[in-house]
């Protein structure tokens, strides 16, 4: 069992991941064939493993209903949605599931005029929220937060009008601060996340790094 | 040895450095067409010198046949005569690269395989049409090899060898120092909290699939979280918002809670797929931390713009949250509203650090050296640069 749960993960790990590293830096038709069944590959998994959400996400919802626990009502709506959605999806405008999708069809209406607008109203809710994380960040309560708050004073009125109005120099000051100490920052972040993402995928193909298998070691 | 070594290392640079710079370098001739270096093997290169009387009303048209005596009929290339110029030339060359696919020529449709190309280069203005080129002629051929990535290829053969190298070390020598991360430390009180106000703990994926390394970042902390939890005894919940990481996180904490001895307590609807799009995703998320209030939250992964809504969300319920993410436009948001905040690579220390496995912390070393090599680097380059020397820029060049 043993053999079948960690010894093969990981031999098909190693494979897979030092042809994937080669393939990168070989243009040859063969290599990028490869890369297309690969991706492919990967495209089929993840049709089948769409099964298992649905059936986490439906099994989830069932119980919560049974079981009438607290905001039960919410999950009657997940059945409902996905309900209708699925149906109109089979009936695609008369045309039915095996044929090509159709368009302009109730299954777009519900995505046009019930999915679009409202994420985009959840959205829409991140310019409140960031109002309020940014009423509590910008707090002079030390050196650093001070430094923030004057930072993020000058860069916030050098991208309006109205910083100009006021000098002309807070919009070349907001550049500066964007284009030097800011990209300075993002550079040594990217840096330090790229050596761990090297590091970590040399873990996985030689197979140090396990936990992604289960059970830790 | 570590004289050799660094010897040894600018030397392959250098090498790169060579290859790069002056590797595609060809010489002042005429119309010319030839395989295009580092391709697939579906690709012809043209290249000829630009003339001083080049506008929008002139035009240059390359012809294209498998027979050098022609017929020239078929139209490889169609620009106005003031484009396509060649970098780093100051305009003093055009170079145009043609798919040999794309080429309308049915005999040879089905098989691009030693197929020898003629190409005929003509200028054409208001007042006539001109042949400036003589007849030219190229097979396209596969490569097996992008030089222009060499530079790239050694940097990571030399991270590769220094990680396994540090890996290989730390086998030897124990109790290997590490800086302590304070969001990591954290997370035993931040469960221990948990444990004792009997609220559960939630652990939030981010928004990348499987294939993403920060996404088995997070998985690999989910393991060493769902071990404690399993230990405390108090409930985890895993929202997810891909199934293929769903399944691998049902896993991942089943054997956890295994391994803790405890696999009578692992609940499989505790891990589970939450949405699939974004912002349903946020909305069920804060539905949960809303009704539950679990006493704490982990965002762990890559995020969008949901961040600042899941960590407020989180915020105003009281919660302790820890963040972990690699996507450096989002960590202001999690710095702000997050108790504690793991950035950029400590993401990828975190595995490492809890468990304290000899042969994970040897990979953190590894890091840390690579990155005392990179600043090295970056100052020394930034003195050549002040000094009008940069070649450094050249071994660094993507490809």
């Amino acid at each position: 069992m043993s053999f079948l749960k960690r010894t093969v993960p990981m031999i098909i790990a190693f494979i897979m991941g030092i042809l994937m590293v080669f393939q990168y830096y070989v243009p040859h038709e063969a290599s990028q064939n490869l890369l297309k069944v690969v991706t492919r590959w990967g495209m089929i998994i993840s049709g089948f493993a769409m099964f298992i959400g649905a059936y986490s996400l439906f099994h989830l919802h069932w119980n919560k209903i049974k079981l009438k626990v607290s905001g039960w009502g919410y999950s009657v709506f997940v059945f409902f949605g996905a309900g209708i959605t699925i149906i109109f999806g089979l009936y695609n405008g008369g045309e039915f599931f095996w044929n090509d999708k159709q368009v302009g069809t109730m299954f777009d209406w519900l995505f046009d005029y019930v999915q679009v607008p409202a994420g985009a109203t959840i959205f829409s809710i991140l310019a409140f929220f960031m109002a309020s994380a940014a009423y509590r960040t910008f707090r002079a309560r030390n050196k650093e937060a001070t430094i923030l708050l004057i930072s993020a004073i000058i860069v916030m009125l050098g991208r309006v009008p109205i910083g100009t109005m006021i000098s002309q120099y807070i919009p070349i000051a907001a550049d500066w601060i964007m284009s030097v100490p800011n990209l300075a920052a993002k550079r040594a972040i990217l840096i330090g996340v790229s050596i761990g993402v090297i590091a970590t995928s040399i873990k996985i193909i030689f197979g140090i790094e396990r936990a992604y298998l289960g059970g830790g070691d | 040895m570590n004289k050799t070594l660094v010897i040894y290392i600018l030397f392959i640079l250098t090498l790169s450095y060579t290859s790069l710079t002056f590797g595609m370098g060809r010489g002042k001739s005429d119309f010319e067409a030839f395989d295009t270096p580092n391709d697939s093997g579906n690709s012809i290169s043209l290249r000829w010198p630009s003339s001083p009387d080049e506008s929008t009303n002139a035009e240059y048209i390359v012809f294209v046949s498998t027979n050098k005596n022609g017929p020239f009929e078929i139209e490889a290339l169609h620009i106005k005569s003031n484009d396509m110029y060649e970098e780093g030339t100051d305009s003093s060359y055009h170079i145009a690269h043609i798919e040999t696919n794309n080429l309308l020529i049915t005999e040879i449709s089905n098989n691009n395989d030693n197929i020898n190309y003629f190409f005929k280069l003509v200028k054409r203005s208001n007042i006539d049409s001109v042949n400036i080129g003589m007849i030219e002629s190229a097979t396209p051929k596969g490569n097996w090899f992008n030089k222009l990535r060499l530079n790239n290829f050694i940097i990571m053969i030399i991270f590769s060898i220094i990680v396994l190298g540090c890996i290989k070390h730390a086998k030897k020598v124990q109790g290997l120092f590490i800086r302590k991360i304070k969001g990591l430390d954290a997370i035993d009180d931040a469960l221990g909290r948990a444990t004792e106000m009997g609220k559960p703990a939630l652990f939030v994926h981010g928004l990348n699939d499987m294939d993403s390394i920060s996404t088995i970042a997070a998985i690999n902390i989910l393991g060493k979280i769902a071990l404690r939890v399993a230990e405390y005894d108090t409930p985890l919940k895993v929202s997810n918002i891909y199934p293929i990481v769903l399944s691998v996180s049902q896993e991942v904490v089943k054997e956890s809670y295994l391994e803790a001895g405890r696999p009578d307590a692992y609940i499989a609807d505790n891990v589970f797929l939450a949405a699939s799009e974004q912002f349903p995703y946020v909305v069920a998320l804060s539905g949960i931390m809303t009704r539950e209030k679990p006493a704490a939250n982990f965002f762990v992964g890559y995020f969008y713009a949901e961040s600042l809504i899941l960590a407020e969300t989180g915020a105003a319920t009281g919660a302790i949250q820890i963040a972990a993410t690699d996507a450096f436009t989002q960590l202001p948001f999690f710095i702000t509203t997050c108790d504690y905040t793991l950035m950029g690579e400590e993401l990828y220390a975190a595995s490492a650090y809890l468990s304290r496995d000899p042969l994970l912390l040897g990979s953190l070393r590894a890091q840390d050296i690579t990155k005392a090599i990179i600043i090295g680097v970056i100052v020394f380059g930034a003195f050549l640069a002040t000094c009008g020397v940069d070649f450094i820029t050249f071994l660094f060049k993507p490809g």
